[in-house]
C-alpha cells in the first residue's frame, strides 16, 4: 500500500513537532466538540456535575488512547469489509475493563456512573477517530492522537460542568471530598442569599441543571471560540 | 481485498481474545468487587438510621465508616428477618433454595424479587436495636422516571414514624431525579413524617409538588422531577403495606402471650 512507503523513512516513538500537534490540535484548531461538533449526545448527557464529567472525561481519555492504539496495531491485518465491527469490539472490550476497574477500585463511583460508562461506547469522537486516523497511522501516533483527542472532549465538558453546577445547583465538585459550596440559600454557602445584602436577589437557575443548558453553553463556547481563531471562520 | 475465510478466521480469533482477557480481568476482580457491592448495600441500609450510629446514640455519617465497622453492626447489632406479604416469616432453608447463597435478608436481591408474583415475594426486615427502642427497616422498591428507585424506611417500634430514609436510583437525571439519593436535605425531610394517622389508618408520606401541605404526612417535592417524587410516593405507599401483615401477626401474638401471663 501507499502509505507504508511514507512510515519507512520515520522513526517509530518520537516526541516532535508533529507528535506535539497531534496532542494540541484536537484542545483547539480542531477541537472534536466545539470544531467537528462530535460526541454532543453524551456531553448534554453527563455535565450537570463536575464530578461525573471528571471521570467520564478520564474514561474517555482512557478508551480513545487504547483503542487507537490496539486498532493501529492491527491495521494492515483488519479485513476492510469489516473494520467497523472490528473497532466496536475493541472499544466495547476497553469500556467492559474501564467498568470492571471502577467497580473493583471505588464502588460508589461506579454504582453514580454506570450508566454513562456505557455510553463511552456510543460516543462517535472514539469511532471517529479510529477510522480516520488510527486505521492510516503508526501506534504510537494513534496513541498520541488518541490522547489528544479525549482530552479535548474532556477539557470541553469540564467548562460546561463548572458552568452548569456553578449556576444550576451552586457548589463546585459536589459529591467529592473537596465539595464547595458557592451560593445557595442556607448558611451553608459561602453566599447566603438569606442574608447577603448584594446576592438576595440571586436564585438557582433550573435551566441549568436541564441538559438544553449545555447546548446553549456549547454553542457560545463555539461563539467564543472563532471569534478568537480566526483560522476557524475560514473553514466554515 | 481478504478473503472471507480470513475474515472469519480474524473475527473469530479478536472476539475470543477479547473476551478471554475480560474473562480473566472479571475473575480476577470479582472477589473484591462482589464485597464491595456487599458493604455498599449494607451501608445504604444503615443511611436510614444514620442519625441513630454514631457514637452515645448521636447522629453519624456512614459513607466514612469503613468495612469492618459496616459488618461489625451487621453481626452485633441488626437482626435479619426475610418476610412473606401473608406475614410468614421465610427460613434460612428456603431462602437459600430460592437462589441467595448465604440465606441472609441482605442476600435477596430486590431486583430480583419484583419479577416475581407479590404472594411469591420476599420481604428483607431489619431490626436494630429490641423491645421499645427497636427500628425496623423496610425496604421498598418502585419505578422513576428512566429505571427502577428504591430505598429503606426506618421506622421506630410504633411502626409509623420515620426514623430515617435512604434512597437510590439506577438512572435517573443527575442535577433532577437523582436528588433523591444526592440532595441530603431530601431524605432528612421524611424524618419524623408519620406514615399512619392518629386514628391508625395508613396515609403513607406523600411527596407533594409545591411544597407540603401536611406536616405529618407530606414532604416537599423536588422541582424538575416529578416523575421520580411520584415514583417515591408510589413505592412507599405499596411497599410498606406488604411488611404489615407480619406486624399485625407479631402484635397478635404478644397480646396473647400478655393474656396469658396475666
Amino acid at each position: 500500500m501507499a502509505e507504508t512507503a511514507v512510515k519507512k523513512k520515520e522513526p517509530v516513538i518520537a516526541f516532535g513537532k508533529k507528535e506535539r500537534k497531534l496532542i494540541s490540535d484536537p484542545l483547539n484548531d480542531n477541537n472534536p466538540l466545539t470544531v467537528q461538533v462530535l460526541g454532543i449526545c453524551s456531553a448534554l448527557a453527563v455535565t450537570s456535575l463536575i464530578l461525573p464529567s471528571l471521570v467520564m472525561s478520564i474514561a474517555v481519555v482512557f478508551v480513545c488512547m487504547f483503542a487507537s492504539f490496539f486498532t493501529s496495531l492491527l491495521r494492515k491485518k483488519i479485513p476492510n469489509s469489516v473494520r467497523m465491527i472490528v473497532q466496536l469490539v475493541i472499544i466495547a472490550g476497553l469500556v467492559t475493563v474501564v467498568e470492571f476497574s471502577l467497580r473493583y477500585l471505588n464502588y460508589p463511583v461506579y454504582k453514580q456512573l454506570s450508566v454513562y460508562i456505557g455510553l463511552i461506547i456510543t460516543n462517535c469522537i472514539v469511532m471517529g477517530r479510529l477510522e480516520a486516523f488510527a486505521m492510516a497511522n503508526n501506534p504510537w501516533r494513534s496513541l498520541l492522537d488518541g490522547l489528544g483527542n479525549g482530552l479535548g472532549y474532556g477539557a470541553i465538558l469540564l467548562i460546561v460542568a463548572f458552568i452548569r453546577e456553578l449556576f444550576g445547583k451552586g457548589t463546585l465538585f459536589a459529591g467529592t471530598g473537596i465539595e464547595m459550596k458557592i451560593i445557595g440559600a442556607s448558611p451553608d454557602y459561602w453566599i447566603n442569599t438569606l442574608t447577603s445584602n448584594w446576592f438576595g436577589w440571586y436564585a438557582n437557575n433550573n435551566l441549568m441543571v436541564l441538559p438544553a443548558a449545555a447546548m446553549f453553553i456549547i454553542g457560545i463556547l463555539i461563539w467564543i471560540q472563532r471569534s478568537w481563531n480566526q483560522k476557524l471562520v475560514d473553514i466554515s | 481485498m481478504h478473503s472471507t475465510g480470513y475474515t472469519l478466521r480474524f473475527i473469530i480469533i479478536l472476539t475470543a481474545v477479547v473476551a478471554l482477557v475480560l474473562t480473566a480481568l472479571r475473575e480476577f476482580t470479582k472477589e473484591q468487587s462482589d464485597k464491595n457491592e456487599a458493604v455498599f448495600n449494607k451501608k445504604e441500609i444503615l443511611k436510614a438510621i444514620a442519625s441513630k450510629l454514631g457514637p452515645d446514640g448521636g447522629p453519624a455519617v456512614v459513607k466514612d465508616f469503613d468495612d469492618q465497622t459496616v459488618e461489625q453492626i451487621f453481626d452485633s447489632k441488626i437482626k435479619q428477618l426475610v418476610i412473606k406479604n401473608n406475614g410468614d416469616v421465610v427460613e434460612k432453608d428456603a431462602i437459600m433454595a430460592a437462589g441467595y447463597k448465604g440465606g441472609q435478608a441482605t442476600d435477596v436481591d430486590m431486583a430480583k424479587e419484583k419479577k416475581k408474583s407479590e404472594d411469591d415475594r420476599m420481604f428483607p426486615l431489619f431490626i436494630y436495636g429490641e423491645g421499645k427502642d427497636a427500628i425496623y427497616i423496610m425496604n421498598v422498591r418502585g419505578s422513576g422516571l428512566w429505571d427502577e428507585i428504591w430505598g429503606n424506611i426506618a421506622v421506630k417500634s410504633d411502626l409509623s414514624t420515620i426514623v430515617g430514609v435512604s434512597f437510590d436510583h439506577k438512572g435517573e437525571t443527575p442535577g433532577l431525579g437523582a436528588e433523591i439519593k444526592d440532595n441530603p436535605a431530601f431524605p432528612r425531610s421524611f424524618t419524623n413524617k408519620r406514615l399512619f394517622n392518629d386514628a391508625g389508618e395508613f396515609t403513607s408520606v406523600i411527596v407533594r409538588k409545591g411544597g407540603a401541605r401536611d406536616k405529618n404526612h407530606e414532604v416537599d417535592g423536588i422541582s424538575g422531577a416529578t416523575v421520580t417524587a411520584d415514583g417515591v410516593t408510589e413505592m412507599i405507599a405499596r411497599c410498606i403495606n406488604y411488611y404489615q401483615p407480619y406486624f399485625e401477626k407479631q402484635k397478635a401474638s404478644s397480646l396473647q402471650g400478655y393474656l396469658i401471663n396475666n
